[in-house]
């Protein structure tokens, strides 16, 4: 039997900035990085909330990535903190379902920090390549597959 | 306000698996204040459901929506369709707002997603703090605006105890004293005279020692 090689689905909110910074620079220098991640920038990470992180594991998101600025660094003072917050309850609450909450991460980044940024990209698409696929996708068609 | 919390994923699939589809029903009044039970929460409590549904391989459809409030008729009629179109609602109302759809609602299961915990305050962000029992008989005159009631963890009347430790209650030490607050206010507002006077036993037929209590206001009745 053929087997197909895993390639996960990774959503990353990045801030504009700092992260989303930062990833247009690692672009500037040429660092690389898998291109298994879909970059979303968001104004700050602080205007993330719980049901975005759901959403995205119930459309069958493998894993999802925040960045935002270093703490103590945030260009609204503490936006970084809330989502940190935030992505720990929701942890909490994948934990509660049964998934793993190490598909859900938040890294800090500043805008300087192309190579960081790069590497903890690398090591998320790693740690859920080591998961595997979502298990909400494996246990049947997400809604967007379904919608097809 | 009432405060309430949510119940964990695990206990709700468990409340609801029985059904295939089912409505969590937010509320927009207190548990939305408090954060329990309004538009985000129920968003939250429904993708966990579906997911854990998923997970187990059990088929559930889950609908979402929120009214203005839940113990309200004129309000809660703006979710008839919506109960209608499923098997069972999950009330994230507090017990109040469960209880008026289940009596509006005769044929139709309905669940409780949340724990209602007490009448309290925001404290500070993401804190609440019981202030009010409900106790039927209101004494909070005489006491300088801090109930005794609910804020002593032996609801003396006529305190201290004596065994709290400086501000610090001596059942919980993490809790400050009521009866240190009560002293303090009424200092403050210089009616320390009240505290000489020894309160008789509270009369707590008002509260909830014969069944459910009713008020009934004749001049607003139709």
């Amino acid at each position: 039997m053929k087997q197909e090689t895993f390639e996960p689905k990774i959503l990353a909110f990045c801030c504009h900035y700092c992260a989303y910074s930062s990833a247009d620079l690692a672009g500037s220098m040429r660092i690389q990085y898998p291109p298994n991640v879909r970059i979303i920038r968001t104004p700050c990470t602080g205007r993330l909330e719980t049901e975005y992180f759901m959403k995205a594991f119930e459309n069958g998101a493998d894993g999802v990535l925040i960045a935002g600025c270093l703490e103590g660094g945030c260009h609204f003072v503490e936006g970084n903190l809330c989502a940190k917050r935030r992505v720990n309850y929701t942890r909490e609450i994948l934990e509660e379902i049964g998934m793993e909450k190490e598909r859900l991460r938040m890294v800090n980044v500043s805008a300087a920090m192309a190579r960081p940024l790069a590497d903890n990209i690398i090591d998320m698409v790693e740690t859920v390549r080591k998961l595997g696929p979502s298990p909400i996708k494996h246990n049947g068609a997400s809604k967007q597959e379904s919608r097809k | 306000m009432i405060v309430a919390q949510r119940k964990n994923i695990p206990d709700l699939l468990a409340i609801v698996k029985s059904h295939k589809k089912i409505l969590v029903l937010g509320c927009g009044t207190c548990v939305t204040v408090c954060l329990a039970g309004g538009v985000r929460e129920v968003s939250i409590i429904a993708s966990s459901l579906r997911m854990a549904a998923k997970l187990k391989g059990l088929p559930l459809e889950v609908e979402e929506l929120t009214i203005e409030r839940q113990c309200d008729n004129v309000f809660l009629e703006q979710a008839a369709d919506a109960i209608k179109r499923n098997d069972a609602v999950l009330s994230l109302g507090c017990g109040a707002g469960v209880q008026a759809i289940a009596e509006r609602y005769t044929t139709k299961p309905v669940y409780a997603g949340l724990d209602t915990s007490f009448i309290g305050i925001l404290e500070e962000r993401g804190v609440w703090t019981e202030k009010c029992a409900a106790c039927g008989a209101c004494v909070l005159h005489e006491y300088g605006g801090i109930c005794p009631v609910t804020r002593c963890a032996k609801h003396m009347l006529n305190g201290p105890c004596s065994g709290s430790r400086e501000d610090r209650c001596e059942v919980n030490p993490e809790r400050q004293c009521a009866w240190q607050l009560i002293y303090n206010r009424l200092k403050e507002i210089g009616q320390l005279d009240r505290l000489k006077k020894i309160k008789p036993p509270k009369n707590w037929n008002r509260s909830q020692s014969g069944g459910y209590r009713t008020i009934i206001r004749e001049d607003h009745r139709v």
